[in-house]
């Protein structure tokens, strides 16, 4: 029942992952990915002094523009900006400056199916490095629940991640972001181009956070006996599948998302001094 | 009220909306450990929920459904439009979404609410069928669009379907899908296992020109020779789609939450199951809580006893209205 894919990948085979930071340089942070034919561009601005009108002042406030390639911004862009925001929301940490508000632009260059996801990625990666007094931690030790906690996360919910990563902005732990989709067959397969999105039943959009190299022992950071990275940050369905398909997403969904962490901790390494601090 | 050691007297009760308005978080939390929330109900029960149906005498189909204080205005308007070159056999549906001021102190006009492009999308992804996937693999939405054709290629309804929220005290989600729901399925047979929604679609008949002219009801008997759709009068319904918003906290998965519930609680998860028991989306944006499998397999199992409940109460509404 092995489906033939257009490009030859397997079911659960990722399309080529390419991911690059600071890149533009008024931005505090930024950063590239590109995952086969689909490219995002994240720009982190910020903090800046003051949050917008309904928004707790005692929490920062994170604030996303989502462009896309072409067209104008209607309400699917809304949509995203409002996932996109809730998903980081849950990633940094808020109580360090309160009061501020810090921007991430999104830029959709190329459209090849996926991008919503990617685009997670990338604001993440480019929130983490880059930008203002990074303290960077030693490659074993980073304890999810300490402040400053930001590399050796690897999540990266693709280039919004990495472009906060690339800022500086502190984070609990990265997220990485994954799609799979649903064929006619009851058949799951992951990452799907444009045009096998257009054949499928069903999409499952998933989030998951990254796995941890930590030094505290492994039974700590279990939550009921599933390990933290389990868990869902988010999750947008398309189309409708019954219930043991989607679990059935999800698993195959974590077991990729282990990949692309260690893909992302590997593209973050080589950005880190030999030592913990910089002096600049 | 719900704290077990507060006496009687109105200095402590001021005290306990104060601390309510100063410590939400822990107000909250000082109930749930005793599994209940300050309305009294417990975790996994939905407020109650009433649907008036024909609410707007002049549309074609409407209803008006109120889950506990959200309040969801539906109305269907009926047109004849050509079809576009891609979907010739298709009619269309076009759903509206609007938080006017009325609804909530935080809306003001002017500046759209947040959760309106965010509702309105859900809306039309679970009601009607879009994008080119779904061609091929018949219609994961309510509503078959082939049966809104009239003349292939020429001649096809568009259902304009607009949702008012009245009173927006959470769950919007939950209570729009409800009425658009309740306003399709404004039907006078309701057939258990095909569920006939007769949003009252009008006779038309084909005119000299070559148009479609709606056939008003005076002309009588003449309408029913000359109509161009005098068999296809009512819209099936293939699976009614139901919806349940849960809050995840800590351990607990709270059912139903009102506008309170959700600023403080952030991690909201919808899920939408169809009466066939397939799952039509599980939307979770985000939020600080995690949810693991057994957390989403709670919220599902919370949904399908919802949906019992919905359906039970739709066939009621049903029902009233043909004995009337």
């Amino acid at each position: 029942m092995e489906a033939e894919r257009i490009d030859g990948r397997t079911a659960n085979q990722l399309r080529p992952l390419a991911c690059s930071h600071n890149i533009l340089n008024r931005a505090h942070g930024s950063a590239s990915w590109s995952q086969g034919d689909t490219k995002v561009l994240a720009a982190v601005y910020g903090p800046k002094a003051g949050t917008k009108k309904n928004e707790n002042p005692e929490k920062a406030c994170i604030e996303i523009i989502w462009k896309p390639k072409t067209g104008q911004i209607g309400k699917l862009e809304k949509e995203y900006e409002m996932i996109l925001k809730r998903t980081l929301q849950s990633i940094c940490v808020l109580t360090i400056n309160p009061n501020t508000t810090t921007s991430v632009i999104v830029q959709v260059v190329n459209d090849d199916g996926a991008v919503s996801f990617m685009v997670k990625n990338l604001s993440h990666n480019s929130v983490v490095s880059g930008g203002f007094g990074l303290l960077y931690k030693d490659n074993q030790g980073s304890n999810p629940s300490t402040p400053n906690f930001k590399k050796d996360g690897g999540f990266i919910l693709p280039p919004p991640c990495a472009a906060l990563v690339d800022a500086g902005i502190p984070l609990k732990h990265l997220a990485v972001a994954i799609c799979c989709c649903l064929t006619e067959s009851e058949y799951v397969m992951l990452d799907p181009t444009k045009l096998e999105e257009q054949k499928m039943k069903a999409f499952a959009y998933l989030v998951f956070p990254n796995s941890i190299l930590s030094v505290l022992p492994e039974g700590a950071l279990k939550v009921k006996g599933e390990p933290m990275e389990h868990g869902i940050i988010t999750s947008v369905t398309q189309g409708a599948m019954s219930v043991d398909n989607y679990l059935n997403c999800l698993e195959r969904g974590r077991a990729a998302s282990t990949k692309m962490s260690a893909f992302l901790r590997r593209s973050l390494q080589p950005q880190i001094p030999g030592d913990s601090s910089k002096a600049e | 009220m719900g704290l077990p050691d507060a006496p009687g007297d109105l200095s402590s009760e001021v005290e306990v909306d104060a601390f309510r308005r100063l410590f939400p978080l822990r107000f909250y939390e000082r109930h749930l450990t005793e599994s209940i929330r300050p309305d009294a109900r417990p975790l996994g029960r939905a407020r109650d929920t009433t649907i008036a149906l024909g609410a707007v005498a002049s549309a074609d189909g409407s209803a008006l459904a109120k889950i506990g204080s959200t309040t969801m205005l539906a109305a269907i308007k009926m047109e004849v439009m050509t079809p576009s070159l891609e979907l010739l056999d298709e009619g269309c549906i076009a759903i509206d979404f609007h938080m006017p001021p009325i609804c909530s102190p935080i809306v003001r006009p002017g500046r759209p609410a947040e959760a309106v492009p965010v509702v309105s999308k859900q809306l039309s992804d679970t009601i009607s069928r879009h994008g080119h996937y779904m061609l091929t693999y018949g219609s994961s939405g309510m509503i078959n669009l082939k049966e809104l054709s009239l003349v292939s290629g020429k001649a096809a309804w568009m259902a304009y379907l607009d949702i008012y929220c009245l009173d927006a005290d959470g769950a919007l989600f939950d209570a729009a899908l409800l009425s658009a729901v309740a306003a399709f399925s404004h039907s006078p047979d309701l057939l258990e296992n095909c569920p006939c929604l007769a949003v009252q679609i009008p006779a038309v008949s084909l005119n000299d020109d070559g148009k479609i002219v709606v056939v008003s009801e005076e002309n009588g008997r003449k309408l029913d020779e000359d109509s161009v759709n005098k068999e296809k009068r009512k819209l099936t319904l293939k699976s009614i789609p139901f919806s349940l918003t849960c809050i995840l906290h800590k351990n607990y998965i709270l059912a139903d939450p009102t506008a309170e519930e959700e600023s403080i609680m952030e991690t909201l998860v919808t899920v939408v199951l169809d009466s066939a028991s397939q799952l039509v989306s599980l939307y979770k944006p985000g939020g600080p809580v995690l949810a693991y499998t057994s957390a989403v397999q709670d919220c599902v199992a919370l949904t399908r006893q919802r949906v019992k409940e919905l359906q039970k109460i739709l066939d009621e509404a049903n029902s009233g209205i043909e004995v009337d």
